[in-house]
Parts: C-alpha cells; sequence; structure tokens
C-alpha cells in the first residue's frame, strides 16, 4: 500500500488529531482539571480550523475512493467554522450541572460525526459515502439524548435513530439497483454506464436515494423528525444538526447529483427536486408562522431554508455550487447566532417560547439586537448577508434559462415573503411588544459573546466583502469535469 | 481607491458615517443624539446643493452624456455585479427633495420619545437606502438599496407609531416586499437577456439600454413584474392598500419621509427600468397600468373625500398624487414625464408639510379626527395657515408647486394622439376638483368650523422649532411654483434616452 496516500486527506488527519487529543485529555488528564476540557477542545479544533486553510493537493486517493480538491477543501473550511462556532458557544453549557459528567463524550462525538461528514464531502464510492453518512448519523442520535433527565431529549432521540434507520435502509436499497444497474459503486464508472438508460429501476433507486440524503437534509415530506428533534435535543446539539449535518449532506447531494446522475439531470431528477423544493419550501414556511416554541420555529425554518439550498442543486451548474457553498456558510452565521440567541437564554432562564422574548431589547438589548440581524439575515434583507446568498442562488439557478426554473425561483420568492412575516414576529416580540415581566438582564458568558460576535461579524460581513463568493465562485468553475454531463 | 473620488458615494457614506456616529452616542445623551443627526442631515443637503450646482455646471459646459459623474467598480465580478453610480437630471432633483425632506424630518422628530437614538438609527438607514438608490445605475445595487429602504419602516412604524401600528407595519413591510420579490424575479430576468448572445452580460442600466438585447416575448414578463414590483410603493391600484394603514400608524417624520421620498422610489424605479429597458412592452402593455393608475388617481381622491382621520386623508391624497406621477410616466412624452417629476417634488415636500403639521396638530390636541375639532384657525394661525397653503398646493393653485406639476402633467398627456390616453386624461383631471372638494371640506370643517372642544381654546401656536421646519417647507413649495423653470431645465433633457428608445419601438 502507498502511505504516500494519506497526505491527500491532511484535514481528516488533522481532525483525526483533534479527536485524538481531546479523547486523551479526557481519559488521562485528572478529574480537577477536566473543566478545562471544553475550552481545550475549542482551541485546539480552532488551531486546526486555522490550520486546514492551508491548500491541499487535488487528486483521488485508495483507489479513487476519496477524492480531495478545491471544492471539497473550501467546504470542508466552511464546515470547519461552524463547527467552532458551535464549540465556543457550547463550552459554558457543557460544564453545567447535569452534563459536566459527559462532556468529554459530548466533545469527541460532535468530533467524530465531523470525520463522518469529511467522508460525505469528499467520498466518490457509494461505500465511503454511506460510512460517512452513517458515522456522521449515529453519533448524533447520542447526542440528541444527552440531556438525559428531560423526557424530550429521550423522544427525540428514539425518532431521530428510528427514522436514521429507516432512511439508510431506503437509501441503501437504493443503492443495491444501482449496483445492480450497473454493477460498480464508483461514482464515475456510475456516471458513465447510466447514460442513455433512463431504465425504470434507475428512477426508483433515484427516488430511493434522494429520500434517504433528504431525511438528512429535512426535505418534504422526509422531515417529519425535524421538529421534535430539533425541540428534544439540546439547543447546542440542534444547532448542530440543522447547519453542519445539513450543510454536509447538501454539499454531498450535490456532487452525487450532478456527477453520478448529470446524464439523467433533464429527465429525471430535476423534476423530482422540483416538486420536492415546492413542497419543502412552501409546508416549512407555513408550519413555521404557528409555531411558539422558537427551537420548533427554527425547525420548520430549516426546513424552508433546505429548500432554499437544494435550489443550488436543480441550477447544477458552477455558480449554482458556489452560490449554494455561499448560502451554507451564510446560513451557518445566520442560524448560530440565533441558535446561539436561543441557547444563553435558554440557559440563564429557561425560557424558549416567541412570548417569552417579549420586550426583550428593554432589558437585554444586545441578545435582541444580535437574534434581529439573525432573523433579517434569514429572511434575506440587506445589507445582511443573508439578502446576498437567496441573490445568487436564485441567479444560479435562473441561469439553467428554463422557464419551469424561473416559475420555480417565482414561488421560492414568494416564499421569502411569507417567512419574512414569521422572522418579523420574532422581530415584533422582542423591539415592540412590552412586557413587564420580560426576561430579565443579565451578562453572558464570554465564549457565548465570542460566538455571537463571530456569528454578528459574518452576517454583516460576508456579503458586503465580495471576495468570499468570488473565491468559490473561482473554485467552482475550475471544476469542468464536474459539469461536464448536465 | 478611485470610487472616492467620486462625489456621489459620500450620498452613502454620509449616513452611514452618521449612522456610526449615532451607534457610539449614549442612549440618554439626547444632545449629542440631536447633534449627530443634525450634522449628517445637513451636510447631506449641502451636498445635495453642491451636486446641483455640480450638475448645472456640467451641461452649461456642454457635456451632453446621458449620465454625468459616472464611476464603476467592480464588486462581485463572477456575476457581473458592479457598484456603478451616475446622476442625470431626474436622480439630481430626487436627491435634492430627499435631503431636504431628511433634513425636515430630523427636526419634525426633535422630541422623539421613547429611545431616541434607535429612532433617529433606523432613520439614516433608510436614508442610505434612498440616497443609494438615487445614485447606482447598477441593478443588483440599485435593488439592494431599495430593500435597505424598505425594512426600517417596519420597525419605525412598529415601535414608534401610533394607533393599530403593529398590523399596519406589518402590512406595509409584506406587501412591499410582496412587491420586491416580484421585482428581484424581474431583474433576474433582465440580467440574463442584458446582451446579446455571446457577449458578457452586465447588470448596468445604462450598458443594457444600449444593447437593447431583450427579447420582446420576454420583456412581455419582465415588463409587468418589475411595473407591478415598483408600482407597488407607488401606490399604484390595487397595491395601494399599504399605503393609507402605513401613513395612518407612522410617526410624523416617517410619514413624511415616507410619502415624501419613499413612494418616489416607485415612481423612479418605473422610469429607470421598467420603460427604459423595455420600451416594447411598455408600449404594448402600458395601456393596462395606465388603467389601473387612472383608477388610482379618481379612486384615491374620492375615498379621500369620506375619511375623517387627518392622516387618512392625506394618504388617500397621495394614492391619488402618486398615481399621477405613474401615469405622466406612461404617457411616454417628454412633457408628461417632466410633469412626473415635478410632481413628485410637489407631492414630497407638499406631503411632507401636510404630515408635519398633522403631527403638530395632533400633539396638541390629541386627536386627528376632523370632527373633533373645530376652528384651529383662531387659535392656532401659524398652522392654520400652513395647512391652507399645503391645501392650496395640493389642490393646484397657481404660484404652488402643485399647479406646474398638474398643468405639465395634464398639458402632456392631452399631446397625446392616442383617443385611448386622451379620454383617460380627461378622467383623470376631474380629480383636480374632487381634491378641492375634500381639501376645502378640511379646511372649513377644521380651521373654520365652530369650536368642539372647549379645551382646544387653551392650546398654543407652533413654536421655533416648528415654525422652522414648516417654513423651509412652504418656502420650498412656492419656489417650485414660482421658478419651476429652473427644474424643468435639469430635469428636461434627461428624458431625451428613454422617449428616443420607445419611440423607436412603436
Amino acid at each position: 500500500m502507498d502511505y504516500s496516500q494519506f497526505l491527500m486527506m491532511p484535514q481528516e488527519i488533522g481532525l483525526l488529531v483533534v479527536f485524538l487529543l481531546v479523547f486523551l485529555y479526557d481519559t488521562f488528564m485528572p478529574s480537577k482539571t477536566l473543566k478545562g476540557l471544553p475550552l481545550f477542545a475549542t482551541i485546539v479544533f480552532g488551531i486546526f480550523t486555522i490550520f486546514s486553510f492551508f491548500p491541499v493537493q487535488d487528486g483521488m486517493a485508495f483507489g479513487d475512493m476519496f477524492e480531495s480538491n478545491k471544492a471539497t477543501w473550501a467546504m470542508k473550511n466552511i464546515l470547519n467554522i461552524g463547527m467552532f462556532i458551535v464549540l465556543l458557544q457550547s463550552i459554558k453549557w457543557a460544564n453545567s450541572d447535569f452534563v459536566a459528567i459527559r462532556r468529554g463524550e459530548f466533545y469527541e462525538l460532535m468530533l467524530l460525526t465531523l470525520f463522518g461528514m469529511y467522508l460525505m464531502i469528499s467520498g466518490r464510492h457509494f461505500l465511503v459515502f454511506v460510512i460517512g453518512l452513517e458515522t456522521a448519523s449515529l453519533p448524533l442520535a447520542t447526542l440528541v439524548a444527552f440531556e438525559k433527565k428531560y423526557y424530550e431529549s429521550h423522544e427525540a432521540a428514539a425518532k431521530y435513530v428510528l427514522t436514521a434507520v429507516f432512511s439508510s435502509a431506503i437509501m441503501l436499497l437504493g443503492l443495491s439497483f444501482v449496483y445492480g444497474i450497473t454493477g460498480t459503486l464508483y461514482f464515475s464508472e456510475i456516471a458513465s454506464s447510466v447514460q442513455g438508460d433512463n431504465s425504470l429501476l434507475l428512477i426508483v433507486a433515484l427516488a430511493f436515494l434522494i429520500s434517504g440524503v433528504g431525511y438528512k437534509l429535512s426535505l418534504v415530506p422526509f422531515h417529519l423528525w425535524t421538529a421534535d428533534v430539533y425541540q428534544g435535543a439540546p439547543t447546542m446539539v440542534t444547532s448542530y444538526l440543522s447547519v453542519i449535518s445539513k450543510g454536509s449532506a447538501a454539499f454531498a447531494f450535490f456532487v452525487i447529483m450532478v456527477q453520478v446522475f448529470g446524464a439523467a439531470y433533464a429527465q429525471i431528477w430535476e423534476w423530482m427536486l422540483y416538486a420536492i423544493i415546492v413542497i419543502t419550501i412552501t409546508v416549512g414556511n407555513l408550519f413555521a408562522i404557528r409555531q411558539r416554541n422558537l427551537k420548533r420555529f427554527l425547525a420548520f425554518s430549516s426546513i424552508s431554508q433546505a429548500g432554499y439550498i437544494m435550489l443550488g442543486v436543480v441550477a447544477a451548474n458552477a455558480v449554482g455550487m458556489a452560490s449554494m457553498m455561499y448560502y451554507i456558510l451564510v446560513y451557518i452565521f445566520s442560524n448560530l447566532a440565533a441558535f446561539g440567541v436561543i441557547a444563553v437564554i435558554e440557559r440563564k432562564t429557561g425560557k424558549v417560547t416567541t412570548d417569552d422574548y417579549n420586550g426583550l431589547f428593554k432589558t437585554n438589548p444586545w441578545l435582541a439586537f444580535v437574534m434581529m440581524l439573525a432573523m433579517f439575515s434569514l429572511g434575506g434583507i440587506p445589507p445582511f448577508a443573508g439578502f446576498f446568498s437567496k441573490f445568487f442562488i436564485f441567479l444560479g439557478a435562473a441561469q439553467t434559462h428554463n422557464v419551469a426554473i424561473y416559475v420555480l425561483v417565482f414561488i421560492a420568492l414568494v416564499n421569502t415573503i411569507v417567512s419574512l412575516y414569521y422572522y418579523l414576529l420574532v422581530v415584533k416580540a422582542m423591539f415592540i411588544r412590552q412586557d413587564e415581566c420580560a426576561i430579565p438582564a443579565f451578562k453572558s458568558h464570554w465564549t457565548e459573546k465570542a460566538g455571537l460576535i463571530i456569528c454578528t461579524l459574518g452576517i454583516i460581513l460576508i456579503g458586503l466583502v465580495s471576495c468570499i463568493y468570488t473565491s468559490l465562485s473561482d473554485i467552482t468553475t475550475s471544476l469542468t469535469s464536474m459539469f461536464s454531463m448536465i | 481607491m478611485e470610487i472616492f473620488s467620486n462625489m456621489l458615494i459620500y450620498f452613502v457614506i454620509i449616513p452611514v458615517l452618521t449612522l456610526a456616529g449615532l451607534a457610539l452616542t449614549k442612549n440618554k445623551g439626547i444632545d449629542a443624539i440631536r447633534a449627530v443627526a443634525v450634522t449628517g442631515a445637513t451636510a447631506l443637503v449641502a451636498l445635495a446643493i453642491y451636486l446641483v450646482v455640480v450638475f448645472l455646471h456640467a451641461r452649461a459646459a456642454g457635456d451632453t452624456s446621458d449620465m454625468i459623474l459616472q464611476t464603476s467598480v467592480t464588486w462581485y465580478e463572477p456575476l457581473n455585479i458592479k457598484l456603478a453610480l451616475g446622476v442625470d437630471g431626474v436622480s439630481v432633483v430626487m436627491i435634492l427633495l430627499s435631503a431636504f425632506i431628511v433634513f425636515a424630518g430630523v427636526f419634525a422628530s426633535w422630541k422623539m420619545d421613547p429611545l431616541p437614538k434607535q429612532f433617529f438609527l433606523w432613520f439614516f438607514l433608510l436614508s442610505t437606502g434612498v440616497f443609494g438608490f438615487f445614485i447606482s445605475v447598477d441593478l443588483f445595487t440599485m435593488f439592494m438599496f431599495y430593500e435597505v429602504a424598505l425594512i426600517p419602516m417596519y420597525l419605525l412604524i412598529g415601535v414608534w407609531g401610533s394607533g393599530n401600528k403593529t398590523y399596519s407595519a406589518m402590512k406595509l413591510t409584506l406587501m412591499l416586499m410582496g412587491g420586491s420579490a416580484f421585482l428581484m424575479l424581474g431583474l433576474i430576468g433582465i440580467y440574463f437577456h442584458s446582451a446579446p448572445e455571446g457577449q458578457p452580460l452586465t447588470m448596468n442600466i445604462l450598458e443594457i439600454a444600449k444593447n437593447d438585447a431583450i427579447p420582446h416575448q420576454w420583456q412581455y414578463y419582465l415588463f409587468p413584474l418589475t411595473f407591478v414590483g415598483f408600482g407597488v410603493l407607488g401606490a399604484m391600484f390595487p397595491f395601494h392598500t399599504w399605503s393609507p394603514d402605513g401613513h395612518a400608524s407612522a410617526p410624523t417624520a416617517v410619514s413624511m419621509l415616507h410619502a415624501g421620498v419613499l413612494m418616489k422610489l416607485g415612481g423612479y424605479g418605473c422610469f429607470r427600468i421598467a420603460i427604459f429597458l423595455m420600451p416594447f412592452a411598455a408600449q404594448q402593455l402600458g395601456w393596462i397600468f395606465l388603467t389601473l393608475t387612472g383608477i388610482s388617481i379618481v379612486y384615491g381622491a374620492f375615498s379621500a373625500c369620506v375619511q375623517t382621520d387627518l392622516k387618512y386623508i392625506n394618504a388617500y391624497s397621495s394614492v391619488s398624487h402618486c398615481g399621477m406621477v405613474l401615469f405622466a410616466i406612461l404617457m411616454f412624452n417628454k412633457t408628461a414625464m417632466t410633469g412626473a417629476v415635478l410632481q413628485m417634488l410637489s407631492h414630497g415636500l407638499m406631503t411632507a408639510l401636510f404630515f408635519a403639521l398633522i403631527g403638530m396638530i395632533y400633539g396638541r390636541t390629541h386627536t386627528r379626527d376632523i370632527r373633533e375639532m373645530g376652528g384651529l384657525m383662531h387659535i392656532m394661525p401659524y398652522l392654520g395657515v400652513g395647512y391652507v397653503i399645503a391645501g392650496f398646493a395640493s389642490l393646484g393653485l397657481p404660484g404652488l408647486s402643485g399647479f406646474v406639476a398638474e398643468m405639465t402633467i395634464f398639458v402632456g398627456s392631452f399631446e397625446h394622439q392616442d383617443m385611448f390616453r386622451r379620454v383617460l386624461t380627461i378622467a383623470a383631471t376631474t380629480s383636480i376638483v374632487i381634491t378641492a372638494v375634500y381639501i376645502l371640506r378640511v379646511v372649513g370643517k377644521l380651521l373654520y368650523g365652530a369650536v368642539q372642544d372647549e379645551h382646544h381654546r387653551t392650546l398654543t401656536d407652533a413654536d421655533a422649532t416648528e415654525r422652522i421646519s414648516t417654513a423651509t417647507l412652504i418656502l420650498a413649495v412656492a419656489i417650485i411654483g414660482c421658478f419651476p423653470n429652473f427644474f424643468i431645465d435639469i430635469i428636461r433633457d434627461s428624458f431625451t434616452p428613454v422617449v428616443k428608445a420607445l419611440t423607436s419601438v412603436m
């Protein structure tokens, strides 16, 4: 075996080193020093995040099962940034009374799931992809059940693990069909052998595959677990589920759809995805309007956001891919800002409903301000980043010059207005409504503040500073071989 | 940096600096907040006047290019998004108007309570959007600034408004954002047809107009999308319903800025994007929108007749007057379009004056219902006379701005050979009479009727700051009315390109 292949995966190795360091710290350090574990894990991961920005070598490894290129590199960095913010925000929570004894597990499992996502992103063989997907899903079930004392947390974990297993089974069935048709699980080989072959079996296989990944992305109609799991899971895990897990799945989905089934694009999966996007955005939005629990509210909001992300997949071109990655980055900052505020308030007061936020601006102006920015960014209001990401992803989709896609963009735009309504409801509660017993003023921990400041800067700057989108666009336009099928 | 040598960018930088300055003040330091706000607003007025001088100078020196002070800096290179600036006569006049209204608005909200700092923060964010919109010639940046100008309205009305404010604020925001959803789709469509096959796409309005590459069958879709998108903000029937509620609930300065400036964004956008870029569809589909705006004019005026709340009267009057702006733009000739811009100016100042006066009267009587007030002319003669002057400007008394604007519009509209347009023009002129009905009804009841509430006899007249802000606006209305040629000369030539484009597709 050629061991130099491992040089193709510096980010994976770096992540494993971080994992091992955290594991060794957790196992061998005296229990008095364990209070420092969360901070240690965050700092080590932060260092890793910075180092992983060093460019990587392009190429395939391990018998073409693993690909490393600029797009996977960029996507992993985007996930790293989000992961770092999540870890930073969870420090105080991880040291709280009931969680403290298991804080080591929390960080180890988080890092492991991230490793699974790396494999999903870089895998160019369905076996690697499935291993990545499972590594990313199953430890998350444990994390969802982390708050042992809460009944909701158990229920959520049970729901999560059952749907995860069920959807994996369906996806594997789909993959077995693909294997039956083509006799291989390599992306590139499947792509060349399904060309021109649009048999019913392939359509079924595609449908099964889409439903398997659709579950990870919580696309409608595979979204039923989302609201309950988001509500029951610890807020930190929810925020992780809603952005990082979703982002990695979206990227992997894009690669599979374009690279493997690109030839079947116009006939089959474009229209499957078309229908899924329409119902995902609409259902997500309509259900979000009625939610009073902010975690459930953001669950439905994230369902509809996933629909917007999928517009990049329907576009299936370089602009769509760059816009999708950019959208995920912006979404990471916006959603983590919202969840950061929710987590801080939940930790201090235990309150999570919209009505509890009445008059928040009077008592905690900064938290209200950050929450407002997050809502505006999610709703696509300029000059915040969400506006740019929405505009670009619409532009990417419309570039296909298909009138039906224009209609899709129009539906998405109308839904943006609906989403603005419920995002404004939160702003209304914080700024306009008054309440005698509003959440009292309090000071949050510096790590939480730091996390929120990073998110705020991200929301304000990512849109106005064009270099991030430009470099993503340069990366995706250089992947010419990827879009050759469409 | 090349862009900073262009004076236009400072119309965005000054409000942003004002925002930064306000952010640094303390919540309780009302004097510092006022000082920063006044400094920012004064700087904007000074810069706007300087811009007029620069513009006149450039034209006098024989610069006949469509837009002066053009600069273009690449922003998002892969998508051809640029920060492209440039102004022509229309934008110069609009910038001048906005600067004055912002200035007057700052004084009108002098005693804003509670949270004055946050109020001015949102107020200047709105101004940033307005100025950015008028100086941009790039579709993306224009649209971005357009939305920046819309969203602060939600909190300005929601937090500082009165009456049914949360409902109005939400209705206004969602309707305007709904309009911008149409608009965004339209802009995306325009972008992808901005250049002939094989040439690089562009978002620059002037280049798109020069390329003239939007296929006619696409114009049929894109023109209604953009026109309706902007028309919502221009209070075009049947998308005007946000306007009365929004105006009635908004605080005085916000009503001023909204009716005075923000609604002009609609008319300006219709002219600059919808008609200029898609002249073919404008010629073909113009009649639909002409009918709708004709309805706006008459319907708005009739609705104003039956209202009893002063702000609702004025809001419906705005629907009628703003309808006239769109109506005139759709007449496709220079005279009518010049009239449209004059009407924007006239309506902006006049409505600002109206809302300022209503705010002052409301601040004293604590009611806006005309049935509960009367005989105010004897009690507060200064405000009373101001109201009468604003009313006369509204109904088109010669010597005030309304006369010039409406005269130009209707003369220009009637110039048209088309019988349909002439009939519509005649129908629209009836609004002048209806306007006289509701204005004189209010004046008679409010100012000269019997005193309804004995308590009102003890009220005082306008104080110094109030006198300054109303006197400035009255003066401006009179200046436009007496010296319209100064403005017409600035505006007139700006319509040459669009009229040429429109006649070439006939």
